[in-house]
């Protein structure tokens, strides 16, 4: 009866319409360099003298700018466009990268429990003694102290999905490492390690498959997340440079100028950002009821 | 017992070590404070002079020797950018805080209880999809989104509230209240609503969850078999075994209220500890930052542990690990 | 828990009442940095000495016009070269009511000058003082100085008893871990009295009725605010919870001026904002290259190339003051003659890159800090793309000042965007002695990218001792000539200060972006 309801509450129809959006999404984000107007990194692309125009619909628009421009005479479809690829490429990043880390330490601590096991959830430990946005301030902080300016504007997206990623893993890890115990008293588990297989073999062949929906199901939920904490430290200041905007970047540059009457400089990529985490959360809270309503997002 | 707990005891310990490593590590090499701490035009002698008074010219493991010994005694030295104790600078701010984050944990309990039951009992009803709609697109939005529209609305096109800072404060004893001023509660609308909200949402989130699981189970169904009264039924049997995990959950919570508590400060300038945080981060004020981090450290460890004892005492299963 | 409401009810007793207390006059203000410290050596900020001056007095401080006139000094003269004599102010007390006198000035300076104090280089010359009398105090110099005025002026006066009775005669300082009573309590002779402080939070005063000097405002209390992001700060003034912010941002002026009820004062300020290059040998950019800035034409042709006058009309909204030199009309030194920028013409600096033999232009490094000077991200970004279309490729790295700044001294930059406001002297020796002058641990201690110009240096050493104040002043000038014919450094503009305030307030503003509450008037 309680599945039932629980299938039954959310609606396919929101659902696909979320999964629609977050399709055409991915397909302006890949080809963000084909169809933007102009290249927001290239300085000479775009000039001060179109600084600050309205989007189109407003009195003073300008139709080479549909929504209008930002402080520098950027373009705010393109800076958007490529905002956007900047955000999914990181929060995709930071939950792959977590993922990864989080299967392999846990089927690791799963697999051979005792010392191994011990060291990896103390390990895990400490991490979650942090919440994820303190330790990425702390990160990207530490990193634009010792890189360049120059290194930083290349590093910064890796530098970011690994601050993101280093808290996330944990869950994976706790997820995995539970299963891994169920799997490994089954008889094929103890089959394959009486004739002799390799324990990666096992672990790989064997185990793995068996825990990749509820891995699957995390990592949606903490796409989520992942984008809003790039989002919100970018909008700190420790995220993308201006330079090399993200959505949250640009939040954080349109906000000076939420009280001047610039008001779409911010509100054209909160929207944006709000639309695409929302659809994230729509498919996440989708399949975590789908496949397994016990797992919590906390 | 004794076992389980000086375990428990000793993982803490060796976890705060770890944590005072990192916090040392990360520390030293956030920025360089000296040229915040020097006037325009200072000669190179100058700052070599503040760099060798901050022991900065010394090799890292001196340093951090330096440093333990400081921590161990509780003296966290001085702040680069109030000149005062650290500890005695983190202790002020947490009146802040603390007022911030036990408002939003009471505006997210007393909302997201009565909400989860609800949806728990009605999932069909026209005001249950709408509220879980609504926790959707509010789990969607940043915090700082959150804020920044609440202080155009409210503060700025309305003029109803402040839009930022604490209001007239009492001192009681050591401790600044804002509490007991009119501007003071007014100040306090705004920031809390924002820190709320996630939480809010997590906790409906969870009540709903939980009390969909406990109505399912045998014993509720007995309990209606057996006629008993629908009040007492939802109130007292569902409710308060699904308040359980509600109630560890929020606990565990309240450190990340805490932590998240360093947006909602930035945006609202409210002058707790997260602020605090935000502001030494851009000096660097590296003695605040340590100890900030060492802070939240303590009190994540402080929290698990007591969570984990508590559960021993619960659930008599584990007690035999 | 009885215990616990027993505090509370005391707590309730010592409550003052919730409504706002019934002062005349009180100026609520809101800038976008706190006071550090209330320590006058504690600290080497200029905005945290501006609302020291709230508080204290110096010996000699600056009018309305921003010249030098008597405080708690009446007159000095020049005994010999490197001894000045001061006749004291008679009848002035502290807030906490001790007279001032010569023991309150020997224990201040000899607390300046201590080696712990953080600001001690703000009166470096200044090795020794003595008390001739109860009014009367000599400065004794290393050497024949001609700053020691201006230099005084930013040096605030504190009572010696309550020093001592504070345990406070020694200066705080961070680096060393002294903390003293006087980080946050003061007790000075000034137009304020400081009533509270509670740190990123507010500070209020409270007016000095027995101020020695006849008030020039009308205030009874002052309310001081921190609030860092620019949007909220804006927005509180709109909301009408503080009087007055300083700075406003710029993007903000022309509605905050149309809105009825608030108003802007703007002028330009002492902050010239300026390009520096790198001469060292090789540019970070194009490492094994010689370095194309060392030639005098190349920087001529970055110059030419810049569009002042959109910068000005468009990034500065119409609000900054083009310049020529590196000193703003107000600092000693400074020279109409000199202050010309060279003209915006893309074709000449074309033609003079191809004469320097890089017709095709070069590659460098151009970096920006994000948020100390108005607009700087946005100058950086529209000046290379300005660049760019005589060649010149200039890559663009942005950060914050905490992180920019150090790589500033380590020379880790090609060329870089800085702002130099010549305070607290307000005198063209300021820059020549840190900016211009070779670096050789004494002088040109802001000069980390290798330039080196004999004739400057000639002439650095000799306005530090010049006494004639004429043939000082023509040391500095000949040397901004210089600067200025071999475009030494790149002017940009004097960016403005902007304060937005309620109608009702008159508040006079100055060039060295200090507010002066003691110049203040409400009006009802």
């Amino acid at each position: 009866m309680a599945t039932q309801s629980l299938m039954r509450r959310l609606p396919p129809v929101s659902v696909v319409i979320a999964s629609l959006v977050l399709a055409i999404m991915l397909i302006l984000v890949i080809f963000a360099p084909l169809i933007a107007p102009m290249d927001p990194r290239d300085v000479a692309s775009y000039s001060l003298m179109d600084m600050e125009i309205p989007p189109v619909f407003m009195e003073g628009g300008d139709s080479r700018f549909l929504l209008g421009t930002d402080n520098q005479g950027r373009d705010l479809v393109s800076v958007i466009l490529f905002g956007l690829r900047i955000s999914v490429v990181i929060g995709l990043g930071a939950v792959v990268f977590a993922a990864m880390l989080g299967v392999v330490l846990g089927l690791i601590a799963g697999f051979f429990g005792g010392m191994v096991d011990g060291i990896v959830m103390r390990v895990a430990d400490i991490f979650v003694s942090f919440p994820t946005i303190l330790v990425a301030l702390l990160i990207s902080g530490i990193a634009r102290a010792q890189l360049s300016a120059d290194a930083m504007l290349a590093w910064a997206p890796l530098v970011l999905i690994f601050s993101i990623a280093i808290n996330e893993w944990v869950q994976y890890a706790r997820t995995v490492r539970a299963s891994t115990m169920v799997e490994i008293a089954r008889d094929y588990v103890r089959a394959a390690k009486v004739i002799g297989l390799p324990s990666p073999r096992i672990m790989a062949r064997h185990i793995l498959p068996n825990i990749m929906s509820s891995v699957m199901v995390i990592a949606t939920i903490n796409l989520a997340g992942a984008i809003l904490t790039e989002a919100t430290l970018s909008f700190l200041g420790a995220g993308m440079p201006p330079t090399y905007p993200s959505l949250g970047t640009l939040i954080r540059i349109g906000n000076q100028f939420l009280f001047s009457g610039l008001w779409w400089i911010a509100v054209m990529p909160a929207t944006v950002l709000v639309i695409l985490v929302l659809a994230v959360n729509v498919i996440g809270d989708y399949l975590r009821d789908h496949f397994n309503p016990k797992l919590m997002a906390t | 017992m004794i076992r389980l707990l000086s375990v428990r005891l000793l993982q803490a310990i060796l976890v705060m070590v770890a944590v005072t490593a990192i916090a040392f590590v990360m520390f030293r090499f956030v920025g360089d404070p000296v040229a915040s701490m020097v006037r325009e035009g200072a000669t190179q002698a100058e700052k070599d002079a503040v760099r060798v008074a901050l022991g900065l010219d010394k090799p890292v493991l001196a340093q951090f020797v330096n440093f333990l010994g400081q921590v161990v005694t509780g003296d966290l030295g001085t702040s680069y950018r109030y000149q005062q104790p650290v500890t005695s600078l983190l202790l002020s701010r947490l009146p802040a805080t603390l007022e911030l984050v036990i408002v939003a944990t009471v505006l997210a309990l007393s909302l997201g209880i009565p909400l989860g039951v609800l949806c728990a009992l009605k999932p069909h009803a026209f005001f249950s999809r709408l509220t879980q709609s609504a926790t959707l697109v509010g789990i969607s939005m940043p915090t700082f989104v959150t804020g920044l529209l609440l202080i155009l609305i409210f503060a700025v096109n309305l003029r109803w509230l402040p839009s930022s800072g604490r209001g007239d404060l009492v001192d009681i004893g050591l401790w600044q209240t804002g509490f007991l001023s009119l501007s003071g509660l007014k100040s306090l609308i705004l920031p809390s609503i924002t820190l709320a909200l996630f939480q809010l949402t997590l906790i409906m989130r969870l009540v709903r969850s939980e009390m969909i699981d406990v109505l399912s189970s045998d014993y509720i169904r007995f309990a209606f078999a057996r006629g008993l009264p629908r009040t007492y039924i939802y109130g007292q049997l569902a409710l308060r075994n699904a308040l359980m995990p509600v109630v560890t959950v929020t606990g565990l919570q309240i450190g990340q209220l805490i932590a998240f508590a360093i947006v909602t400060e930035t945006v609202f300038q409210w002058p707790g500890m997260g602020l605090l945080f935000t502001n030494a981060v851009g000096y660097p004020d590296v003695p605040v930052l340590a100890a900030y981090l060492l802070f939240v450290g303590f009190l994540f460890v402080m929290i698990n542990m007591i969570v984990d004892i508590l559960y021993t005492f619960i659930d008599p299963r584990l007690r035999t690990r | 828990m009885k215990t616990s409401i027993k505090t509370l009810l005391a707590g309730l007793a010592l409550l003052t009442p919730l409504s706002a207390p019934a002062f005349a006059e009180t100026l609520r203000w809101a800038s976008s940095g706190d006071v550090i410290s209330y320590d006058p050596n504690a600290q080497v900020d200029s905005f945290t000495q501006s609302v020291h001056h709230m508080v204290f007095d110096p010996l000699v401080r600056r009018n309305k016009d921003l010249k030098l006139e008597p405080a708690l000094a009446t007159s000095w003269e020049v005994i010999e070269p490197k001894r000045w004599r001061f006749k004291l102010r008679q009848g002035v007390k502290f807030h906490e009511g001790q007279p001032f006198n010569a023991d309150d000035v020997v224990a201040t300076i000899q607390r300046q000058i201590d080696p712990g104090a953080r600001n001690r280089e703000n009166l470096s010359t200044v090795v020794g003082v003595e008390k001739v009398d109860d009014y009367t105090v000599d400065l004794i110099l290393r050497g024949p100085y001609p700053l020691l005025l201006n230099d005084l002026a930013a040096i605030y006066i504190m009572s010696k008893p309550w020093m001592e009775e504070h345990d406070a005669l020694k200066p705080g300082n961070a680096s060393t871990g002294v903390v003293t009573y006087a980080s946050n309590h003061a007790n000075g002779t000034g137009a304020f009295k400081l009533k509270s402080y509670e740190p990123d939070s507010r500070s209020v005063f409270e007016v000095n009725k027995e101020w020695w000097d006849k008030p020039q405002h009308n205030l009874d209390e002052v309310e001081f605010r921190p609030i860092a992001s620019d949007a909220t700060r804006v927005a509180a003034l709109m909301s009408g919870e503080v009087d007055m912010i300083a700075p406003v941002p710029l993007q903000d002026i022309d509605r905050i001026a149309a809105t009825d009820g608030l108003k802007v004062v703007e002028n330009p300020s002492l902050r010239t904002i300026f390009f520096v290059f790198s001469y060292r040998p090789e540019l970070h950019a194009t490492p094994g290259q010689p370095n194309p800035l060392r030639d005098v034409r190349v920087r001529q042709a970055l110059w030419q190339a810049i569009d002042t006058n959109t910068i000005q009309k468009r990034l500065m909204r119409g609000k900054s003051r083009t310049a020529g030199m590196l000193v703003a009309p107000a600092v000693t030194g400074y020279d109409e003659d000199i202050d010309v920028p060279l003209p915006y013409d893309v074709a000449k600096a074309k033609a003079l890159l191809a004469e320097a033999g890089y017709p095709d232009g070069f590659k460098t490094g151009l970096a920006c800090p994000n948020d100390r000077y108005i607009a700087d991200e946005q100058i950086c970004l529209a000046v290379a793309s300005m660049w760019a279309q005589i060649g010149v490729q200039a890559n663009v790295s942005v950060e914050s000042k905490t992180t920019y700044f150090p790589r500033t001294d380590k020379g880790e930059f090609d060329i870089y965007l800085l702002g130099w406001a010549s305070l607290p002297p307000m005198d063209g020796f300021s820059p020549l002695q840190a900016l211009l002058a070779t670096n050789d641990g004494t002088f040109g201690g802001s000069n980390a990218d290798g330039l080196s110009n004999p004739e400057i240096d000639k002439l650095a050493y000799a306005a530090s001792t010049e006494l004639d104040e004429a043939k000082r002043i023509e040391d500095l000038k000949q040397a901004f000539r210089i600067t200025h014919d071999e475009v030494l450094y790149l002017p940009l503009h004097q960016q403005p200060v902007a304060w937005a305030m309620s109608s009702k307030v008159d508040m006079p503003q100055f060039p060295d972006e200090y507010v002066r509450p003691w110049f203040a008037q409400i009006r009802k």
